[in-house]
């Protein structure tokens, strides 16, 4: 469904991708795992066409990202941001019913409404939060609002970009089992980015680790204990020693 | 390099980055005006940047030009003294308020009130990836989030003039009636058989030109905001300073236009 082919995109001097090809087949939850800066983000933007790549190509559906309607295939997508990235000015539900209550998909503000207060039951949220304003919010609440609002208008394709940085280890756990459900239930195609292997073994169906702008390895989330990979093995065991050179 | 030439070499850069910045500041000047022609159209967006540009400033420039009508009806007394004519304070306050310090003292009041916050604000949004996240709802920022800023100050800057415009008068006539003795009734007189339409529509021209510059230099920095505290601040300084500077020298450009009309 996505595909990746030889992918670059530098930043002036710094070469952030350099060749990457990745496939996500339909209905596949797939995580790219690796370290910071090593072009995790940028590989999502590029497949938003939030960042346009030097060279190479990326489809989905056969359909080049950067040709046709924005709109209409940006609305086959939703997308949970690192922190939230939810519009301060803006009440809880207005965020989740965004995309209804504007452009095609617009609905009448009390059915936008009953949508919104619906996908935050769905992750976990009292219909009184609706009405705060995000810095109203903890961390955790707002990565759910986040959530609800990534599905409100049940895309076939969702991005999680790093879903558990910043919370503890039990909102974490939540948010990585809402995330699981929430894919399973909705069969959408989930393309996830995190260095946090607790949520690779709870979402992923596929791992690719991303290393020096290229896909290192990939396989199924069943295989990354048992790899050899030597990058692999480090990054999974969090090894200061070994082949991905720490800043110290 | 020539050490000679290292000078040389500094000037060129510094211009061709300031070509640079003037040439993404026209482009994107130019992206806005053709999407205010252009559906979709954000009329609560819009009404929400009236309340927060026009309505709030109303404070900041009706003080500004109460203050500034009063300071100049004593310069002018004062000034006018030495030949003979303190006669002519009511007429100079109202031809000086509503030709000249009206707009740019309302346009350099609102710069710093409201170029700054929409570089804060846009900024904050750019870091925190606000604006990210409008793209993948479909919605474009440059439509959703400059256009209404744009319009709301255009609209609202020639409205604030007029209001400064009668505020400052009354700021001088204050100060003439209560200090310098002038009657009531003939300051009045004074001043409006004095004033002629252009002088209020030149001004309120002008005001209307300073609100769309206040905007665009605030949406623009913010947008383009670096990374960070450090970035964000740094959008808000160089948007109050590069709109300051561009009412100035659209102020001298306008005063030259209609002059010579």
């Amino acid at each position: 469904m996505i595909r990746l082919d030889n992918v670059h995109k530098a930043f002036g001097s710094k070469r952030v991708l350099q060749g990457l090809t990745l496939d996500v087949a339909r209905g596949e939850s797939c995580v790219i795992i690796g370290g910071s800066g090593t072009g995790k983000s940028v590989c999502l933007k590029c497949v938003l066409g939030l960042v346009t790549p030097d060279s190479g190509s990326i489809t989905v559906d056969g359909q080049d990202v950067q040709s046709g309607d924005r709109d209409a295939f940006l609305a086959r997508f939703g997308m949970l941001f690192q922190g939230g990235a939810l519009f301060d000015s803006l009440p809880v539900w207005q965020n989740v019913a965004f995309r209804l209550q504007r452009g095609p998909q617009k609905r009448p503000k009390a059915q936008a409404r009953e949508i919104a207060i619906e996908k935050l039951r769905r992750v976990g949220l009292k219909p009184d939060v609706a009405d705060l304003f995000p810095s109203e919010l903890s961390g955790g609440m707002q990565k759910r609002v986040g959530l609800a609002r990534a599905i409100a208008a049940e895309p076939e394709i969702i991005f999680f970009d790093e879903p558990t940085t910043g919370l503890d280890p039990i909102m974490s756990g939540v948010i990585n089992d809402l995330i699981r459900e929430i894919v399973t239930e909705m069969g959408a195609t989930a393309l996830t980015i995190t260095h946090d292997m607790r949520s690779v073994r709870a979402i992923a169906d596929k791992v690719a680790m991303l290393h020096e702008g290229v896909i290192r390895w990939h396989g199924p989330v069943a295989q990354i204990d048992t790899a050899d990979d030597p990058y692999l093995r480090q990054f999974v065991n969090g090894d200061a020693e070994g082949p991905i050179a720490a800043v110290r | 390099m020539n050490p000679l030439l290292i000078p040389f070499a500094t000037i060129g850069r510094s211009t061709l980055g300031m070509l640079r910045v003037i040439g993404q500041v026209t482009i994107y000047a130019g992206q806005a005006i053709s999407h205010i022609l252009r559906p979709p159209f954000y009329p609560r967006e819009l009404l929400w940047q009236l309340l927060q540009i026009g309505w709030l400033s109303l404070p900041v420039v009706g003080l500004t030009a109460l203050f500034t009508g009063g300071a100049l009806a004593l310069q002018i007394f004062a000034g006018g003294a030495r030949f003979n004519a303190e006669a002519v304070v009511p007429q100079i306050v109202a031809i000086g308020i509503v030709r000249e310090l009206g707009p740019v003292l309302g346009g350099l009041m609102v710069a710093g009130r409201v170029a700054a916050a929409i570089a804060a604000e846009l900024g904050t949004m750019k870091v925190t990836e606000q604006i990210d996240a409008l793209v993948t709802l479909s919605t474009n920022p440059l439509k959703y989030l400059t256009v209404p800023r744009i319009l709301a100050a255009t609209i609202s800057l020639p409205i604030l003039v007029a209001v400064g415009d009668a505020i400052g008068i009354f700021g001088g006539y204050l100060v003439s009636t209560t200090r310098l003795g002038f009657n009531e009734a003939a300051y009045l007189r004074n001043t409006v058989d004095f004033l002629e339409l252009w002088d209020i529509t030149s001004g309120l021209i002008k005001g209307a030109v300073f609100g769309f510059i206040v905007a665009l230099m605030g949406c623009y920095h913010g947008m383009n905001s670096g990374r960070g505290a450090q970035g964000v601040g740094r959008a808000t300084t160089n948007a109050v300073v590069s709109a300051s500077i561009m009412i100035l020298a659209a102020n001298y450009l306008l005063t030259e236009l209609f002059f010579n009309a």
